[in-house]
């Protein structure tokens, strides 16, 4: 379904207050990866508040849709839509990386309700991933997979592991939604180690390839149930490579190397938080 | 806890056992999913491949991969038994063991095979010395090392009741077959003591168990009684065996077809000498890489004969007083 005029509105100031806990979260102990969870916030509203399927209560149900992060710093963004979306109070999301907080510096499923798996370490989320969309047509159940990946990540082997077995075992129910905000902690991309021409490389290993502009809802949404139906006719797991800005939201955030993984100071939060009203 | 050895000349490699019981196993429980990384020819997952074609993954070449994916599966209500040769799966895919399992507490277990040096011809490559060391490091991980064919069956149907990460270590090579499946209790966490004794312990695991029993005859026909214990769980360490033995014998000699550092000798070296400081020797590889040759040849050549044992054995009585 199409995103109704009143559902879109919602979904932006839902982004619009995701973007601010995150600042201020990885303000609050100045550290944790800003750049990288802002650019994924409209991927992250859509999945969680238009398309998925989940109960808060029950984040085990077994044929729940799963969320899989592989990119596991980004956990700001992970953990401020995960209390949005009623899986706990989040009063407390200002302790992140703080000792004995459940908000670790890297996704802990151990710690905290509705992370599928701990990630941090890149290029394994997307293997798990691979295991959950296989377990669960196992038990032939009508739930998607998707696989939040970072860009940067491509150039561990390991990710290319992955979409090799998930072309050749026709995952219809794995859907990746590629956050291409074309920044990694060095620098560009593509002056760090050349990723493109990445959705000709997708659909070298069958998979279903789209493109779409990552932070406009409508076109998210509608790729995204696109893959609902392509995925299961066609018996190819998809992408959808989300062009995007790192530091999404806040002017002089965006497109800057260093905003990776550099908290802003009080001051830079103020200013920050002006953007965002 | 005491087991009897059988008189047997039955010679089967663990991995055949391994192989067997998992296709025995996937009749009783449909949660048992198998992966392996193109070499289920080896590792001996084709029975289970063959009888279980939808619950059987062939990963292809990439080790890592076929591990995360396992803790995948795990979180679909599966038991994913992951296999390849135990230089890949302990070495290649570590830190996919690590964080992509252990930190995540998954049910994956780690079924690896041609371990250590009896791999033979395949060289120093192929012939993973590290591996108890690699794994018994990470928080959590259950390592096991069955010693003969009927323990590897009984393992494998104990890892799969148990909930948690496992890696258990098998071999290539026939090794021969000491335990009555009908007698021997399998239990993890638990060494045995196979063969009483006085005067010196002797603990050993895997291929090396056979060869501290022979040490053993060796050591009687000079008057010397070897308590034989098989250590068949190196983590969770049977303490209490292990101490209880060397309170009696005052003395210990360890074995393993195994890098001295960090395996079995100094995990018991480690509880000696925290609870009770006794003379001791470990039997193992030497810190060098291994070669190609037979199985058998390479363990005399590399000191991990029996008579090397009974030699390691009678300095570390006389190390007594």
């Amino acid at each position: 379904m199409p995103l109704s005029e009143k559902k879109h509105k919602e979904l932006t100031e839902i982004c619009k207050d995701l973007r601010k806990t995150i600042l201020k979260m990885v303000n609050a102990q100045a550290s944790g990866h800003p750049g990288g969870s802002m650019s994924a916030c409209e991927i992250a509203a859509v999945l969680y508040f238009a398309v998925m399927n989940y109960d808060p209560k029950n984040p085990e149900k077994p044929d729940r849709d799963r969320l899989v992060v592989s990119k596991g710093h980004a956990t700001p963004l992970v953990y401020s839509i995960l209390a949005k979306a009623g899986y706990f109070k989040g009063d407390d999301l200002l302790t992140f990386r703080q000792l004995g907080s459940p908000y670790q510096g890297h996704t802990d499923r151990l710690r905290v309700p509705g992370v599928e798996t701990s990630t941090g370490s890149l290029g394994q989320g997307s293997t798990f991933a691979v295991g959950a969309a296989l377990g669960s047509r196992l038990n032939k159940f009508k739930n998607r997979i998707y696989l939040l990946q970072s860009d940067g990540e491509l150039q561990e082997g390991s990710s290319w592991e992955a979409i090799m077995s998930a072309g050749h075992y026709h995952l219809g129910n794995l859907t990746t939604i590629l956050d291409r905000n074309r920044i990694q902690l060095d620098g560009w991309t593509e002056e760090t180690m050349a990723l493109e021409p990445i959705g000709k490389k997708f659909e070298a290993f069958n998979w279903h390839v789209q493109e779409v502009d990552g932070h406009d809802l409508n076109q998210l949404n509608d790729a995204i149930l696109k893959t609902h139906e392509i995925g299961p006719k066609e018996n190819k797991p998809c992408v959808i490579i989300a062009h995007t800005i790192k530091g999404k939201g806040v002017t002089f955030m965006e497109d800057q190397v260093k905003w990776h993984g550099v908290a802003p100071n009080d001051e830079e939060l103020a200013n920050a938080l002006k953007e965002l009203v | 806890m005491g087991a009897t050895v059988v008189e047997s000349k039955e010679m089967i490699a663990t991995r055949v056992a391994y192989g067997k019981a998992l296709a025995e196993l996937g009749k009783t429980n449909p949660n048992v999913v198998v992966l392996d990384a193109d070499l289920c020819g080896s590792t001996q997952t084709k029975f289970f491949a063959k009888e279980f074609p939808d619950r059987f993954f062939n990963m292809g070449i990439a080790e890592q991969n076929m591990i995360g994916v396992a803790a995948g599966l795990s979180t679909c209500g599966k038991i994913p038994f992951a296999s390849s040769f135990a230089m890949f799966a302990a070495g290649r895919a570590w830190e996919f063991v690590r964080n992509a399992v252990c930190h995540n507490k998954f049910n994956v277990k780690i079924c690896a095979t041609h371990a250590g040096l009896t791999v033979g011809e395949d060289g120093a490559s192929h012939q993973i010395i590290e591996d108890l060391a690699l794994m018994r490091v990470i928080p959590g991980m259950t390592v096991i090392v069955p010693a003969d064919a009927t323990e590897a069956k009984l393992a494998t149907f104990e890892i799969a009741k148990f909930v948690g990460p496992v890696y258990m270590r098998l071999g290539r090579s026939n090794v021969p077959v000491l335990f009555d499946e009908k007698e021997y209790k399998f239990e993890i966490g638990k060494a045995q003591v196979i063969k009483p004794g006085i005067d010196v312990s002797i603990f050993a695991c895997g291929v090396m168990v056979s060869r501290a029993l022979w040490a053993q005859e060796l050591l009687q026909k000079e008057g010397i009684s070897a308590e034989i214990i098989n250590v068949s769980t190196i983590k969770p360490l049977d303490k209490e065996t292990i101490l209880a033995s060397v309170r009696k014998t005052g003395c210990a000699v360890t074995c393993e077809e195994h890098n001295v550092i960090a395996g079995l000798g100094d995990a018991v070296a480690g509880v000696l000498s925290e609870e009770l400081p006794s003379p001791l020797k470990k039997i193992g590889v030497m810190d060098i890489f291994g070669q190609s040759g037979k199985g058998d040849e390479l363990l005399i050549h590399y000191g991990l004969s029996k008579e090397k044992i009974a030699e390691a054995a009678k300095e570390v009585i006389k190390r007594k007083n």
